[in-house]
């Protein structure tokens, strides 16, 4: 690592994290104090104040659990249990991995068919748009719960229900990045292309697609996010018995913080390991492609 | 080859329609109120077809008119033979409702090669073609739902929905107030307003900057939905738990494009502020912050959808009995499923409704962006 990263990249970043965890501490400490006073009160204990600071940050059941119970708590149930137990974090991670990537397949299949359609059919470019707008505005999320229950009423069960809540959320900004993609050829190469007698099927994959990869990989991007939402909001209803998303509710019923707080923490490392797999596979396709990574940027639509 | 091309639509409905009087009527022997119209609706499609090619040289409006009367002439037929007959109609019907729905997509086809010159006349057309779409995703729903008889559990027709937000206007009305007007409202407010403070104090602090974007980034690709649970935990039941939900998922959205807006300006434009010798507060308001606008407008249309979110599924997690999020969860346990629809419509009304506000209030303030001018 050299000095200039360290200087404008990692140290920043250090420092905000620093403070993060900081703020993190007093909140826990400020939150957690009234009921430890309360527990003191009653038990007819006298604590030192570093003491009482010590018992705030360990309560069972805290208000906010501090970060050190947080990061145990991760740590015991990612790597101290067995993966096949149902109590392991990463077994549940996987479960929700698993609808995750289908959703996110289907969806970036069908975004990329959609934008297809799209840029070649009149009729599609000037009806469809409106609504895949408006397809957004219904709030799936909301709905997810009650689309399990329906599918599963209907012997839809397992994998695919959760998956499609992810399909619905990841085909949106897939089709919008291709549409842009699909279309930023310049003028002068679809010339060339007609020179040539090319059909549209050939324009399609010699020019269109090629000049659509970086925005392709610019909406994965926001795609996999979403669908990892969208799988972790498909686990709430009570149907669900496995995933971070039941594990987030089964510590909402029963009150336990630090485990919704842990779930939490290992949905947001999934995120960032998705997000991060996703920018890998753009860089090695981007390689692939023979473009010069220095001086092209990715195409990230606006 | 290109008259094929041109009228595939019109021709193959017509075949359809043809394979329809094969199977007529329209509903299976044991119906409880036989169709009798069905060779009426046949041969209306047949005569549009036959009629388009009579006008084949005509321009694609009188065209697309044509189809458009036939395709609802028959698709109004065909719906009206359904009641009584849930699940009880033949092979004809679902051909005939085919071969009305391609006779649409004909007319929007033709629509959609009409090249207006006057403002009017485009703003019409620019509606009138996603109309035609949506409705006929509404028709085949209802023709399909109602055709194979699909339980209503599992997917209420439209009308059936239309009747229940009809008779139920007071309760959906309530369920805005509490879940739009207050949770959603007052969180995006609050968290649009506070992601674009920090974004000035990170835009004037570069380390400040250089710390929080990474972050930023990070966290609008997390599940922050999942905070809900401990929202409700700290703030209580009622709507100040989802707006501070809200709060939390508009923050970072703004946050990160606030922050990539002002950069937008180039060296040019702030070295000629520099020449005029403007500070930093009047670069940043007569510059930079109107540069910034469309990526603000951005923000403010991706934290619209979220908002909407936020606030109903932060109801599921423990709610007052009031809200779009309570409503739809008791009423699907209830299996009321065509007032859960009720909600969804709903919720997607009023989303599409503040989308468009937005839009609208982008299209003023960004008057000069290219986006906008080419429209």
């Amino acid at each position: 690592m050299n000095m200039t990263t360290l200087r404008h990249h990692t140290l920043p970043v250090l420092t905000i994290v620093i403070a993060i965890l900081a703020i993190w501490y007093i909140a826990a400490y400020a939150l957690n104090a009234p009921f430890q006073r309360d527990l003191d009160r009653r038990g007819n204990v006298t604590s030192t104040p570093m003491e009482f600071l010590a018992k705030t940050m360990a309560q069972p059941k805290p208000i906010l659990p501090a970060p050190h119970q947080v990061a145990q708590n991760l740590f015991e149930n990612t790597v101290l249990r067995k993966v096949t137990s149902n109590r392991s974090l990463v077994y549940h991670a996987g479960v929700t991995l698993s609808s995750t990537a289908l959703g996110f397949i289907m969806g970036t299949a069908l975004g990329i068919a959609i934008a297809i359609g799209i840029v070649h059919v009149r009729t599609l470019d000037r009806s469809l748009m409106p609504w895949i707008i408006a397809s957004q505005t219904v709030p799936v999320l909301a709905i997810a719960p009650m689309v399990i229950v329906v599918l599963g009423a209907v012997n839809i069960t397992g994998l695919l229900p959760k998956a499609l809540i992810s399909t619905y959320l990841s085909f949106f900004p897939v089709a919008v990045g291709m549409v842009k993609g699909l279309r930023s050829p310049d003028r002068i190469h679809l010339d060339l292309m007609r020179t040539y007698h090319a059909s549209a099927l050939q324009t399609l994959f010699k020019l269109r697609l090629p000049a659509a990869i970086p925005f392709l990989f610019a909406s994965m991007k926001v795609a996999v996010a979403a669908s990892l939402v969208g799988a972790i909001v498909a686990e709430l209803p009570t149907g669900a018995v496995a995933g971070i998303g039941s594990k987030l509710l089964a510590g909402a019923y029963y009150s336990q913080t630090i485990d919704i707080w842990a779930a939490l923490i290992a949905g947001s490392i999934l995120a960032a390991l998705l997000v991060a797999i996703v920018g890998l596979a753009a860089k090695l396709v981007d390689r692939a492609m023979g473009a010069r990574t220095s001086t092209r940027t990715s195409g990230r639509p606006a | 080859m290109r008259r094929l091309k041109r009228n595939w639509h019109s021709l193959s409905a017509a075949l359809l329609a043809l394979a329809a009087t094969a199977h007529m009527p329209l509903t299976l022997a044991d119906a409880a109120n036989p169709a009798s119209n069905g060779m009426l609706i046949a041969g209306g499609i047949v005569t549009t077809t036959l009629m388009l090619q009579a006008f084949e040289n005509s321009g694609p409006a009188l065209r697309g008119i044509l189809l458009f009367l036939g395709a609802h002439f028959c698709a109004f037929a065909l719906l009206s033979g359904l009641t009584g007959n849930e699940g009880k109609m033949s092979a004809a019907f679902f051909l005939a409702i085919a071969a009305a729905w391609l006779l649409a997509w004909g007319s929007a086809s033709e629509f959609a090669h009409i090249e207006p010159r006057a403002r009017a006349a485009k703003t019409v057309l620019r509606l009138l073609i996603p109309a035609i779409f949506g409705a006929w995703i509404l028709i085949l729903w209802e023709a399909l739902t109602r055709g194979f008889g699909v339980p209503f559990i599992l997917l209420p027709p439209p009308s059936a929905i239309g009747v229940r937000i009809a008779s139920s206007l007071a309760i959906l009305w309530a369920d805005v107030q509490q879940t739009i007007f207050k949770a959603a409202l007052a969180g995006y407010l609050l968290g649009c307003a506070s992601g674009f403070v920090t974004a000035i104090l990170a835009d004037r602090v570069d380390f400040l900057r250089r710390g929080l974007m990474p972050i930023g980034n990070l966290m609008s690709a997390l599940p922050i939905i999942g905070v809900a649970p401990v929202m409700v935990m700290w703030f209580g039941f009622d709507w100040q738990s989802k707006a501070a939900v809200v709060t939390i998922m508009t923050f970072f959205p703004m946050l990160v494009n606030t922050v990539a807006g002002l950069a937008t300006t180039g060296t040019m434009e702030r070295d000629l502020m520099r020449t005029y010798a403007s500070d930093y507060s009047q670069t940043l308001m007569k510059l930079r912050l109107p540069a910034a606008m469309p990526f603000i407008f951005n923000a403010l249309k991706i934290n619209s959808t979220l908002a909407l979110i936020g606030a109903i599924v932060a109801e599921f997690f423990g709610t007052p009995i009031v809200g779009m999020g309570f409503r739809m969860s008791t009423e699907i346990g209830r299996m009321n499923v065509d007032m859960v629809w009720a909600e969804i419509a709903t919720a997607a009304v009023a989303g599409s409704l503040f989308y468009g506000l937005i839009a609208l209030a982008e299209r003023t303030v960004t008057f000069w962006h290219p986006s906008s001018r080419a429209g």
